[in-house]
């Protein structure tokens, strides 16, 4: 598929966000930057999955709008924003006895209608999304006898299979061992690649968000602390700031980009902190 | 690529990509063609059971020549009057339970939330008798009060287990049960009928007050209900994700719950309301349905193992015991309960309901 020329950009505008009690998230604003994979990463609590709920409107914003290339979403029909905003929720539960063919398939729903029944060109969206999440060969087992892993990547193929122009994540690679975290952050990245999608992921794991990264947003307690490329906005005092957590901040070894080596007691109380501190770049 | 599953991806399959996939979503397809087909021959086969067996066995050939219009004295009226109306309310009664029930499973995600458990059957039975000892409603107005109690009893659970989520309804669920339950007996008590047979109708349900005049009712009213179960289906297989997710792939959750609810109360109400809260049948359902199905939820397998477990109960409950025919509701009841045991220990095991 073809690079998209116009990609998809989705803005928050001075939103507030909030369950029951207290807002969550107060006046944030933030523009993902269209075509380009955005991670928001912050502390447990800090919004950040209220934030995502909020940008796909699985929560309605208390004040303030989420703007899809200009249009508040929440005046969108629902059907019409699923075929061009996908959003897997964290940790999501699969119904039982539900073949992989078959919950992928599901993510085909917003293009289906009344008079729109399923054709070739769903199976051909279906087979593209197993093939790319390398879950083509789990096709006809049920989810349920699969590994976390790879119901993690059948879930993703799900949310491709809906081909929206903007795909929202929340903690992706939840109970992934490090290859398949790693695999499933370049399934997403390759994504973005071949069809410009634009895409925001919350996640856990810094060192990681800050190597996939086009675009960084730091959050505490629901505003955004900082934002940009992860070489500019990565520091040690972010991490400060944001974690409440001493660390250093070196060069990836692979990449390039910020690595965050946390100091930690156990650290200090080997001594290797005075070393680490000032270690070689 | 390495962590990737290449070693279970067949041959070829890469290349075929959509064809492929395709065979493997007609696969349940196919397997849920089978298990319908079996199941439709089974409830065919109880329904004539039900039909030409018992203390006055009719034979086959005497069966048509009733069914072309002839009178055959003694058999005429024990068929038309008897049989045939009460195994045709059995079929539509046990088809429309048992969608009810898978309904109220799939959408949430428990099998304990079946209409007989939480108190919805109860809630129209009571307005039923209610309706027949306070009002002397007859015919149309027992379905309509029936259809009326259900609905209040979900709006009030729903409203009683706001914010509990799926088991702070079931627990609310279950005492509005018991509360009904006791509502019946007490109006049944008040009433001069006397009669345990009327009372075992309201109490647990029976096919024996069962007549033309029900059967055309309830047949009318599932001719419009039935055909919605198909968008229905639909709805189910979205909320089945989670709220979340479906509201993600843009289902409209509150409405499709709204409408889903009334669905499934109506088809547990319409069916109360002519032969009482047969005990169980929405419950057990859902449940063999999945079964049967690999697993997976249907609500037209549901229709039918729902019409198979009302027909072979009643076949138990009328041949059973010589000279004794129990109401349906009895074996059903008695079948319920173990599998009810069963579920809850099964499912405090692992930990979750679904």
């Amino acid at each position: 598929m073809a690079l998209n020329s116009h990609p998809t950009r989705l803005s928050a505008r001075n939103i507030t966000l909030g369950y029951a009690g207290a807002p969550i998230v107060q006046g944030l604003s933030l523009e993902l930057p269209a075509g380009k994979v955005s991670y928001i990463v912050g502390a447990n609590a800090c919004g950040k999955s209220t934030l995502l709920r909020g940008l796909a409107r699985l929560l309605s914003a208390r004040s303030g709008a989420v703007l899809l290339n200009g249009a508040d979403i929440h005046r969108m029909p629902t059907r019409a924003l699923a075929r061009e905003l996908g959003i897997l929720p964290q940790a999501p539960t699969a119904p039982e006895g539900i073949t992989v063919s078959e919950l992928v398939g599901r993510g085909r729903s917003p293009h289906q209608g009344w008079f729109r029944q399923w054709t070739g060109a769903d199976d051909d969206a279906v087979a593209a999304a197993l093939s790319v999440t390398g879950t083509l060969g789990l096709a006809g087992r049920t989810v349920d006898e699969l590994s976390g892993g790879q119901r993690q990547r059948v879930w993703i193929a799900m949310a491709l299979a809906q081909e929206t122009e903007v795909l929202l994540l929340d903690e992706p690679t939840t109970y992934l061992d490090l290859a398949h975290q790693v695999e499933v952050l370049d399934v997403v990245s390759e994504l973005n690649a071949r069809r410009g999608t634009t895409v925001a992921i919350v996640l856990h794991d810094l060192n990681l968000a800050a190597r996939y990264a086009d675009h960084l947003v730091a959050m505490k307690a629901g505003r955004v602390v900082a934002e940009g490329k992860p070489e500019a906005v990565l520091t040690a005092a972010l991490v400060r700031e944001v974690f409440g957590l001493e660390s250093v901040v070196v060069p990836d070894p692979v990449t390039g980009t910020p690595l965050v080596v946390p100091l930690g007691r156990r650290a200090a109380l080997l001594g290797a902190g005075a070393s680490l501190a000032g270690a070689p770049a | 690529m390495s962590v990737l599953d290449k070693a279970q991806l067949p041959a070829g399959a890469a290349v075929l990509g959509g064809a492929w996939v395709r065979e493997r979503r007609k696969a349940p397809r196919r397997r849920r063609a089978w298990v319908a087909g079996i199941l439709g021959a089974a409830v065919a086969g109880l329904f004539f059971a039900n039909v030409l067996l018992g203390s006055y066995t009719v034979t086959v050939p005497d069966f048509l020549r009733l069914m072309g219009g002839a009178e055959i004295p003694g058999a005429s009226f024990i068929v038309m009057e008897n049989k045939l109306p009460q195994a045709l309310l059995g079929l539509l009664a046990g088809a429309s339970f048992g969608v009810a029930g898978a309904i109220f499973q799939a959408m949430l995600r428990n099998p304990l939330a079946s209409p007989d458990i939480i108190g919805i059957s109860y809630g129209a039975s009571a307005a039923a008798v209610a309706a027949i000892v306070v009002f002397g409603a007859r015919g149309a107005g027992v379905s309509l009060a029936a259809m009326g109690g259900a609905l209040v009893v979900a709006v009030l659970i729903t409203w009683l287990a706001r914010g509990r989520g799926g088991t702070g309804l079931i627990l609310v669920g279950i005492g509005a049960a018991a509360f009904l339950q006791a509502a019946v007996t007490f109006l049944l008590s008040r009433a001069d009928t006397g009669n345990a047979r009327d009372v075992m109708v309201w109490l647990s349900g029976s096919l024996a007050p069962a007549n033309w005049q029900r059967v055309a009712f309830l047949a009318a009213a599932l001719l419009v209900l039935l055909p919605l179960a198909g968008p229905g289906a639909r709805q189910l297989r979205g909320l089945a994700l989670g709220a979340d997710t479906a509201a993600g792939l843009g289902f409209n959750v509150p409405r499709a719950r709204l409408l889903l609810t009334l669905l499934g109360v109506l088809l547990a109400a319409l069916p109360t309301a002519a032969a009482g809260p047969i005990a169980f049948v929405a419950f057990l359902s859902g449940p063999i349905a999945r079964r049967l199905n690999n697993g997976a939820p249907s609500l037209a397998v549901a229709a039918l193992v729902g019409a198979g477990i009302v027909l072979a109960g009643n076949l138990a409950a009328v041949n059973a015991i010589p000279r004794v025919s129990l109401p349906v509701g009895v074996v059903t009841g008695a079948l319920g309960a173990p599998f009810l045991l069963w579920l809850l220990i099964s499912s405090n095991r692992s930990n979750q309901g679904g």
